[in-house]
């Protein structure tokens, strides 16, 4: 064809269709509706933060982190306690989880033979047990672990496991996504090598997913101690003023402490409980951070 | 490349007699005595029967789907992964049939190495990807010198001799699918499979890599499964032609031998028609 050949049939055919005015107008009103939706949730956030900050900000202190709580005086009153006990929670939780959540997920992913029906039976049951609503645990907690065939008591120990089951579900599938990401050709390789199936898993799968279970871990540990609704139901301490000494010990944590004094008819006390949102939110923020640290910094590219 | 000495260590298989120049009457190591295999209800292959011998490269070649890949995994018991598969039938591996009951597929791996379609590299460093096979064996002596040995062996050394401590993802692709052929070397085995190992690469890496075959074959039995039919004219020794057999109109493939013969005598005068159609070009 020759170029003046070529403009003729250009000029009959449009080669490429131009938008239209009803289609553009389609695309800004879906991206406005986006932006709002984005805004109006930073907006509650921003509102939520502010009233919380308002309120505790002035009120934190050393002297408010190394204070055991008051009932009477507001001005002597602190979170030692809670923040002992939350820490100890936290540690409890993670002996707990990891390894019996690392084991489970890697029997499903890598032994399970999913065409039998006890094995489908386990997937679905802790896919379930992941939506439980938390104080469901709580009474499970109360009812064999505080009390009933284990009969642990109101103790650090017992609150430990009952949020330990909370957040296995969560662990176990967040554990088994990082496992089953590592691609198959890697276990073929090793198998070919002549690895066992338990060296496999040992010196391939896990170092390869270890990022991500360990991000997992930290998410599922950071919603466990930001719960307050199974540790009330089994009975956590109130306003205690010392610091929990073992596993059988009576304790609190930051949500119970939070709870206690926004119950408080003193203004003052309220302005605690704003205080020590304050506080756990820095700390959930920091264990989210190192999530994510962790995740960009050390997960598998494939 | 220097001659691999390390092969001395290998407690390698006797050989009943050594290799002679006429092809057929050299020694088998595979015996494959009719074997089927099936995924569930689904029939693979079907009555396939080989002799493989000792130091040659035997080419699997055949269209899509006619179970080149499915026989070359029966070889090191790589079909064992796969739940549903069954294996009926018997290979005879130095006198010994890989499917008896108390074979371990750990040791038969040990045994006969595998390298596979896409570069599948660890992501750790070039060394450890190279010591992994050694050390999972409990392999005893110098692991620096065993690496560079391999490594050497799989053409790779010079380029990564400065570099063995990085992770080997940032290799090529040819690269990465050498330090795969090095990684199953590392091992001593006395078979290399190799699963369409050039089909993600680009002329020049198919090149050395064919090179490195035919200089392995030396020391090594190799089973090379190729949909380039040049590269198996090239480097084979002998050829099978698997083809795919339709059933229940369609609904149904099993793979099965056509012809299994010398190279030279498959790519220029088969005796059978459907293989004359495939090397040619008229089929598949």
């Amino acid at each position: 064809m020759t170029g003046a050949q070529i403009a003729a049939r250009a000029a009959k055919h449009v080669v490429i269709p131009k938008a239209s005015g009803k289609d553009r107008a389609f695309a800004a009103f879906f991206q406005a509706l986006m932006y709002g939706a984005i805004g109006l949730s930073m907006l509650a956030l921003a509102t939520l933060l502010y009233d919380v900050a308002r309120d505790g900000a002035p009120r934190i202190s050393w002297d408010f982190l190394t204070s055991f709580p008051s009932r009477i005086i507001p001005a002597n009153s602190g979170i030692q306690s809670a923040i002992y006990g939350t820490l100890w929670l936290m540690v409890i939780c993670a002996v707990i989880v990891v390894p019996l959540g690392i084991a489970t997920a890697i029997y499903l992913e890598e032994y399970a033979d999913r065409t039998k029906w006890w094995n489908r039976l386990v997937e679905v049951n802790i896919q379930n047990l992941a939506a439980v609503p938390s104080v469901v645990y709580g009474i499970l907690g109360l009812a064999f672990i505080v009390r009933g065939p284990v009969s642990l008591g109101r103790t650090l120990l017992a609150g430990g496991i009952t949020l330990s089951l909370l957040v296995l579900p969560v662990v176990i599938i967040v554990a088994r996504e990082a496992i089953r990401a590592v691609p198959p050709s890697i276990r073929e390789g090793s198998l070919a090598l002549g690895a066992t199936q338990w060296q496999t898993i040992w010196k391939q799968v896990l170092p390869g997913s270890i990022a991500g279970i360990a991000t997992g871990v930290i998410l599922a540990l950071s919603r466990a101690i930001g719960e307050t609704a199974p540790l009330l139901v089994i009975g956590a301490a109130v306003n205690p003023r010392f610091n929990p000494d073992g596993l059988g010990s009576a304790f609190t944590a930051l949500p119970i402490q939070i709870f206690a004094w926004t119950q408080d008819p003193n203004r003052e006390f309220v302005e605690l409980a704003a205080a020590a949102i304050l506080v756990m939110m820095v700390v959930l923020l920091l264990m989210n951070s190192v999530a994510i640290f962790l995740r960009n910094r050390y997960e598998q590219k494939w | 490349m220097p001659a691999p000495a390390a092969r001395a260590t290998n407690p390698a298989p006797e050989r009943t007699s050594t290799p002679s120049a006429s092809p057929e009457a050299r020694d088998v190591i595979f015996g494959v005595e009719d074997i089927n295999v099936f995924y569930g209800e689904h029939k693979a292959i079907r009555n396939v029967t080989l002799d493989l011998r000792f130091n040659d490269i035997t080419a699997l070649i055949g269209p899509s789907g006619c179970g080149k890949s499915t026989f070359i995994r029966c070889l090191n018991r790589m079909n064992d992964l796969i739940p549903s598969a069954r294996v009926e039938g018997k290979i005879v591996y130095h006198g010994e049939d890989l499917y008896a009951s108390d074979i371990d597929p750990v040791q038969v791996r040990k045994r006969i190495g595998m390298v596979f379609q896409k570069p599948n590299p660890f992501p750790k460093s070039i060394y450890d990807n190279i010591a992994f096979g050694p050390r999972v064996m409990g392999m005893k002596g110098d692991m620096d010198e065993i690496v560079e040995n391999a490594l050497k062996r799989g053409a790779l050394w010079d380029e990564v001799k400065d570099r063995l401590k990085t992770n080997a993802f940032g290799m090529s692709g040819g690269q990465q699918q050498r330090l795969c052929i090095a990684r199953a070397l590392a091992t001593e085995p006395d078979v290399l499979l190799m699963d369409e190992p050039c089909s993600a690469l680009d002329p020049i890496s198919t090149g050395r890599i064919e090179d490195l075959m035919v200089e392995l074959k030396q020391d090594y039995s190799i089973v090379i499964v190729t949909h380039n039919m040049q590269q198996a004219a090239r480097v084979s020794d002998m050829t099978a032609f698997f083809t795919v057999e339709l059933h229940d109109e369609g609904r149904s493939r099993t793979g099965a031998v056509v012809e299994y013969g010398v190279t030279d005598k498959i790519f220029t005068n088969p005796d059978d028609k459907r293989t004359e159609d495939y090397v040619t070009g008229k089929f598949g």
